[in-house]
């Protein structure tokens, strides 16, 4: 499902260089869930976004889906995004002046689905997250909660191969966390494949995989027993 | 072509941030209106100074006589100068190709009755030249000619509202009109774009007026129009020289103002042309100014609003838009708002100049309008710039990184 290998990553700060990543290699079968773990600067972050290609890598091979993510130019970049990957971020990242369900028809409509078709399907990713009576509030109009839950149907709604959260609860209450780490988990025994940027112990615990990265290298890569979220909720 | 869902996207972003949209609007609308009022407006001042000197030629010299206000070579002051058929007879010989047409003025007030309509008039009694002097316009009939000079025919021209006021709805054309108990035989009619008093004055032979009026060989003042092919300091030199010679004829002296007068409208044209040339580069200075200013706070609001929506472009990027739907969408809301904004102040100055066009007559600003077209193209022309202007931030964010555009928060 996912390779990467030697990869490698620096920024530049002024006349010298920040090496952030510094050769990691990882894959990732199909159906797994895998916590990517580490204090902040440890580089989890960048190798998200590098996954995500939302970011470029130095060095190294990335092949996502038996496709080698390299030299992209922006426009297929875009393309690949759109159909490989689906998005979850701590701050939510839904567009404000859009109500919850155009917010969710939002990639399809680069995909370059007809409105009604759209509609449709974004009201049914919108139910399955139970917002189905949501569907044409603001996002200032919902709790965070109910925010995080939007922006996970949009990440579903163009049937990505992989799903990818930087801190998805990051700006939740433990309550509110658990919940929606039981749908992740939910999503997870339904098929599909999810790599989650944590730095919460107990989020990590859901998980089925935990990768912990320091000083851009993987220290550790382990298979955890799945701590069942519902059952704390 | 027409992507239905890319205009609902676009709407539905200018519904949405009705604040920014208004505010980039009301520049463009602003700067439109501005460029409208003001075009209108030098527009109106010249349309005064146009119509102010389409009623005369405007190559015209006019010669007055007065009294002498100063005692030269053994004259008194105070004499009276009177001009004479002699006077005119030299300056029309003397001066050759330098003056086209020349006419002699008799001024003449006069009770003038046609059956039971009785009303009083100005006549000039004229040379046939004064024809193209005045502009007049024949309506039915004929001017005088020269024929009515040699003959002293009792041959008048009427004008249209002595016509309307004592021929009621039948026409003048070959009856007889009393002028002070005398009979004459109307063989023209016309009309002057000079107004209404122009148009309620009697035109009769010079010669007929002596005879009847004294039985003299008085003329009250000489009219003339130079040749056009002079340049306006020539037309002065001209009037210049005809002066000193006129003073040395009549034994004036030459720093008396009072006894002769010759008024030269080529004075008055050069400044009036000059003027008209100054208005020409306002109203470009204007019209220039105003586009730019446009221009500039498009370019601002473009850059503006970019920034303010590099977030949701980061989202839109991570969710699959590629480069050119994040130009496009950016582009075409700025190019929409600068239209409909550029006509709505388009219709706002039009209006504004519509309402107040008329009550302004009395600041010399007449017809203040300005052609649509003209306000069109500034429109396209700040459409064009805003888009210009507006490429460069939109493809500046079409390549932000998501993660960049994403991690301020």
């Amino acid at each position: 499902m996912l390779q990467i290998s030697k990869l490698h990553k620096s920024y530049p700060i002024g006349d010298s260089s920040l090496h952030v990543l510094k050769g990691i290699d990882l894959s990732v079968e199909e159906g797994e869930m895998v916590a990517i773990m580490g204090s902040s600067g440890s580089g989890k972050s960048t190798l998200l976004n590098i996954i995500g290609m939302l970011d470029e890598a130095d060095e190294g091979e990335y092949v996502l889906d038996g496709v080698p993510i390299k030299n992209l130019t922006e426009k297929k970049a875009a393309i690949y995004r759109n159909k490989f990957l689906g998005f979850i971020f701590q701050s939510f990242n839904l567009i404000n002046y859009k109500n919850a369900l155009e917010n969710v028809a939002l990639p399809l409509y680069y995909q370059g689905m007809n409105r009604k078709e759209r509609s449709e399907k974004a009201l049914f990713h919108l139910g399955k997250v139970g917002l189905k009576d949501w569907a044409h509030h603001l996002p200032n109009e919902l709790s965070g909660g109910q925010k995080q839950r939007v922006a996970i149907a949009r990440a579903l709604a163009a049937n990505p191969k992989l799903l990818l959260a930087d801190e998805p609860t990051g700006a939740l209450d433990t309550k509110t966390s658990y919940e929606i780490m039981a749908f992740l988990q939910q999503l997870n025994d339904e098929g599909k494949t999810l790599l989650i940027v944590t730095h919460e112990e107990d989020i990590a615990a859901m998980c089925k995989r935990v990768v912990k990265l320091r000083d851009g290298v993987i220290m550790e890569d382990t298979r955890v027993e799945q701590v069942r979220a519902a059952a704390h909720v | 072509m027409f992507d239905l869902d890319l205009w609902r996207e676009i709407f539905q972003s200018i519904n949405k941030n009705r604040t920014r949209s208004v505010l980039s609007g009301f520049t463009v609308a602003f700067a439109i209106l501005l460029f409208a009022v003001l075009f209108g407006i030098a527009n109106g001042l010249n349309n005064t100074f146009d119509e102010a000197f389409v009623d005369d030629a405007n190559n015209a010299i006019f010669i007055f006589s007065g009294m002498t206000s100063k005692a030269h070579k053994g004259h008194q002051a105070g004499r009276r100068i009177q001009f004479k058929n002699e006077d005119y007879d030299f300056v029309k010989e003397a001066y050759g190709d330098n003056v086209q047409y020349i006419t002699a003025r008799i001024y003449k007030n006069v009770n003038a009755t046609f059956r039971n309509e009785k009303n009083t008039y100005n006549v000039r009694a004229v040379h046939p030249d004064h024809q193209y002097l005045e502009n007049t316009l024949i309506k039915e009939g004929r001017y005088i000619n020269q024929l009515d000079i040699d003959n002293r025919a009792k041959n008048v021209i009427i004008g249209r509202l002595v016509e309307e006021d004592l021929f009621l709805k039948t026409t003048a054309l070959g009856k007889y009109i009393n002028l002070n108990g005398i009979q004459y035989k109307v063989v023209g009619t016309f009309t002057d774009d000079g107004g209404d008093n122009e148009e309620r004055m009697i035109y009769m032979p010079v010669t007929t007026a002596q005879r009847i009026y004294g039985n003299n060989d008085y003329i009250d003042q000489i009219n003339l129009t130079y040749n056009p092919k002079m340049n306006y300091n020539q037309a002065i030199a001209f009037s210049n020289e005809l002066t000193r010679d006129l003073k040395d004829r009549f034994e004036v002296s030459q720093n008396d103002q009072r006894a002769i007068r010759v008024r030269n409208l080529a004075n008055e044209s050069k400044s009036i042309n000059q003027m008209t040339f100054g208005l020409g580069v306002i109203i470009l200075v204007i019209g220039f100014g105003t586009l730019i200013a446009g221009v500039v706070g498009i370019s601002n609001i473009m850059i503006f609003i970019v920034k303010e929506r590099t977030k949701e472009i980061g989202i839109r990027k991570a969710l699959g838009a590629p480069p050119k739907a994040i130009v496009s969408i950016i582009l075409l809301e700025s190019i929409i708002i600068t239209a409909i904004a550029g006509w709505l102040g388009l219709v706002l100055g039009i209006g504004v100049l519509e309402l107040v066009g008329s009550s302004l007559e009395t600041y010399f600003i007449k017809d203040p309008s300005v052609s649509p077209r003209l306000v069109f193209g500034a429109t396209i022309t700040l459409i064009i710039a805003g888009a210009i202007a507006g490429y460069l931030p939109a493809k500046k964010a079409s390549k932000i990184k998501p993660i960049v555009a994403l991690r301020d928060d």
